[in-house]
């Protein structure tokens, strides 16, 4: 073993899925044994059908070096917190296996535990042994847990009265006490407020500081890059490239995301008199490749494709962007500045609207509308059609965000003018 | 903190390595691991024990309370109304009592660790440790109530101004019998509650027929003697009527039924204890 932290080899985890025949109460499973129990019992035993299992992660298999910070990127449902998982053994693996070389921790866990009726000295006892600390251990760092989460005086108090950021400064202050050799890291799931996330970027920088071991998964680009020597890609559960951090990113970038543009489902609720309806929608580059991530200053384009059943002469489109927790950010309509209703004949056609880089970092869906122009009618509208990711990676230099600075969602159009006599007034040059 | 030194990055450590690999069908305990987590499954029963007595108005009084509201009811019920008489001629309340503290651990030790795994499941999905200590901490916990209530069984004493002989000293033996029984009904419960949530309700249900198959309101003896073997089956007569030769001190003690008692409590432990750890693996996916 000797350098090696920890060796993953062909692991695997498959979970079953859509089996709504099969029953999931009790009343349900003795009702189909006694009302069928051939059936039941054949069912039991001929092999799970195919459509019924999915693999979540497959073939996964590399090895980390003590001192070695690897990064974990890909989509959502890639299978980053799957692998996070098993190597925490929260979850077993259906094949392969990884040999782990020393204690690992992972801030996945932190307030895992906390029990709001007990004081935070409680807690920090109770905590410390669910993360697997020995009390003889806690109690060494005691002092040092409590003056790091800055909670003494409330420290005999339940922690169902302290407000969220203590709460959270001081389950994050047991976890920061664990000296682990090997540390697992998913910034996807680090809840919290800008400030903690802060911090557990910062532990993360003392941890590799430190020549410490660490798995670290994220979407952020930045935090990847600067933290991460080496990075693994993984893609539909598969590791799609094992190599450099600048090689994984690039080759994750360019990933295409069939998932996100394409036919808009028959299901997805609609408004509107139905005398069109939105078909396809895509999110393209400039020069037309498709794109499920935009780079902060890409330009980017919509392209859909509508359909309608007779001549409409005077139609209006919408395209709005959406944040995830469904507040509708901005619209722009193609009648905007008296420009002229467009006409359709009956049948396909495709519409395209190129839209300047104004999102700040973070995920965003598109809505799609078309309506008549003059009584303002809707003719179809769809929700949520399209969630995309606007990163923070320049499209051109270092632009980007530090990742707890990314506040709100629009970046407007803006120039800044340096120091000048407290007292200067002069015309501004907006252009 | 650790200070910062080059070295580190060198220094392979030599504790907390592990192997992950596919569940396995073979059974294994793994009691040395069990015997590692020992301070866990202390801070499990100490959390329960301590959030049980701050979050309730009446704190231990409660352990009190309910046998003795308990002991009134059924002398009236069973002895006055019923007719039910005590065997080994002592006081019905007494003897309705010492039935009743065992009874009372054994349903809420069986209900606790029923729920148990469910009830921490953020635990069970985001940390790793042996799934078992939940479960058995949850049948330690209803311990401390178990002991506090032996204040009224000795107020009882001394109101009737009797007093146990050297024998009471075996009472372990048969608290014993409570423990694994609840504890191995209580695995599968837990187990099957993950997947199944009605078994939430069907607890309830379980613990009200026990109660009248056991022997708590009336005697042992007051069961016709061909159908003796079918109650012994039942660990909690063997644990009811232990308790009653124990502390009450008259009759002779029950060999067989205390043997097959015994037996029936450590197969329902075994067998849980089988079903927990097959099915264990399975938990973080599906609570």
């Amino acid at each position: 073993m000797g350098d090696i932290a920890m060796r993953v080899e062909g692991l695997g985890k498959r979970y079953r899925i859509n089996r709504p025949e099969r029953a999931e109460t009790l009343r349900a499973s003795v009702y189909s044994l006694l009302a069928a129990p051939g059936s039941r019992i054949r069912e039991a035993l001929k092999p799970p059908r195919h459509d019924e299992l999915i693999w979540a992660l497959r073939d996964v298999s590399f090895e980390l070096e003590w001192g070695q910070v690897l990064g974990i990127v890909g989509r959502n449902g890639a299978g980053k917190s799957t692998l996070l998982k098993i190597l925490a053994r929260i979850t077993d693996p259906t094949e392969g296996y990884a040999k782990i070389n020393g204690r690992l921790s992972s801030l996945l866990e932190v307030g895992t535990g906390f029990h709001p009726e007990l004081s935070g000295r409680d807690n920090i006892f109770l905590n410390g042994a669910i993360l697997g600390m020995r009390r003889s251990e806690v109690a060494a760092k005691y002092d040092s847990i409590v003056e790091f989460a800055g909670v003494e005086q409330l420290i005999d108090t339940p922690v169902k009265r302290y407000s969220g950021g203590m709460y959270m400064r001081l389950a994050f202050a047991v976890a920061a006490h664990l000296e682990p050799d090997i540390l697992l890291v998913d910034e996807v799931l680090a809840v919290g407020d800008a400030d903690f996330q802060k911090r557990s970027l910062g532990k993360m920088r003392d941890a590799t500081g430190q020549g410490r071991t660490v798995l670290f998964v994220s979407h952020n680009m930045a935090s990847i890059r600067a933290l991460c020597g080496r990075a693994l890609l993984l893609d539909g559960g598969r590791v799609r490239v094992d190599g450099q951090v600048e090689e994984v990113i690039g080759e994750y970038l360019s990933m295409d995301d069939a998932t996100h543009a394409g036919p808009i489902p028959d299901n997805v609720p609609r408004i509107g008199t139905g005398d069109a309806r939105l078909t396809h929608v895509e999110l393209l580059d400039r020069s037309g490749r498709p794109l499920s991530q935009v780079r902060l200053g890409q330009p980017f384009v919509v392209a859909l494709v509508v359909g309608a059943k007779h001549r409409i002469p005077n139609a209006a489109f919408e395209v709005g962007i959406s944040s995830l927790d469904g507040i509708r950010i901005s619209t722009t309509f193609s009648t905007d500045k008296e420009q002229p209703p467009f006409e359709l004949e009956p049948g396909e056609c495709r519409i395209v609207v190129g839209l300047e880089p104004f999102l700040l970092p973070g995920h965003y869906a598109l809505d799609l509308g078309v309506h008549h122009a003059g009584p303002g009618w809707t003719i179809d509208l769809v929700e949520r059609v399209v969630d995309f990711e606007v990163l923070n990676v320049a499209e051109v230099g270092g632009d980007r965000y530090p990742s707890s600075a990314v506040r709100g969602y629009v970046r407007p159009q803006a120039r800044w003018y340096g120091p000048q006599p407290a007292s200067a007034q002069r015309a501004l040059d907006l252009g | 903190m650790t200070s910062s030194t080059p070295e580190m990055a060198e220094r392979p450590p030599a504790r907390g390595g592990y192997r992950i690999e596919p569940a396995r069908r073979r059974f294994t305990l793994n009691a040395r691991e069990l015997w590692e987590y020992r301070e866990l499954l202390f801070f499990f029963v100490w959390r329960d024990v301590k959030v049980r007595y701050q979050q309730t108005a009446l704190g231990v009084s409660w352990a009190i309370l309910q046998p003795l509201v308990a002991m009134f009811v059924f002398t009236i019920i069973f002895n006055r109304l019923g007719g039910i008489e005590p065997e080994y001629h002592v006081p019905y309340p007494l003897f309705v009592t010492v039935g009743l503290l065992p009874w009372f651990y054994f349903t809420g030790a069986l209900s606790r660790a029923t729920l148990s795994v469910v009830g921490n499941s953020g635990l069970v999905s985001k940390v790793y440790f042996p799934r078992l200590l939940i479960p058995i901490g949850s049948v330690v916990v209803p311990l401390v109530d178990f002991f506090a209530s032996f204040i009224l069984l000795i107020g009882l004493f001394l109101w009737y101004d009797t007093f146990p002989d050297w024998h009471a000293v075996l009472m372990p033996f048969f608290l014993g019998m409570a423990v694994f029984t609840a504890l191995g009904v209580g695995l599968w419960l837990a187990a099957l509650h993950v997947r199944y949530r009605d078994v939430g309700y069907v607890v309830t249900f379980i613990t009200q027929i026990w109660f009248f198959l056991s022997p708590v309101a009336y005697g042992a003896t007051a069961v016709p003697d061909d159908l003796q073997w079918l109650i012994s089956l039942n660990p909690l007569t063997g644990v009811i009527e232990g308790f009653r030769w124990a502390l009450l001190g008259r009759g002779l003690p029950n060999y067989d039924l205390y043997a097959i008692s015994w037996a029936v409590a450590i197969g329902l432990t075994l067998s849980g204890l089988w079903y927990f750890r097959r099915v264990e693996h399975e938990f973080a996916d599906i609570i």
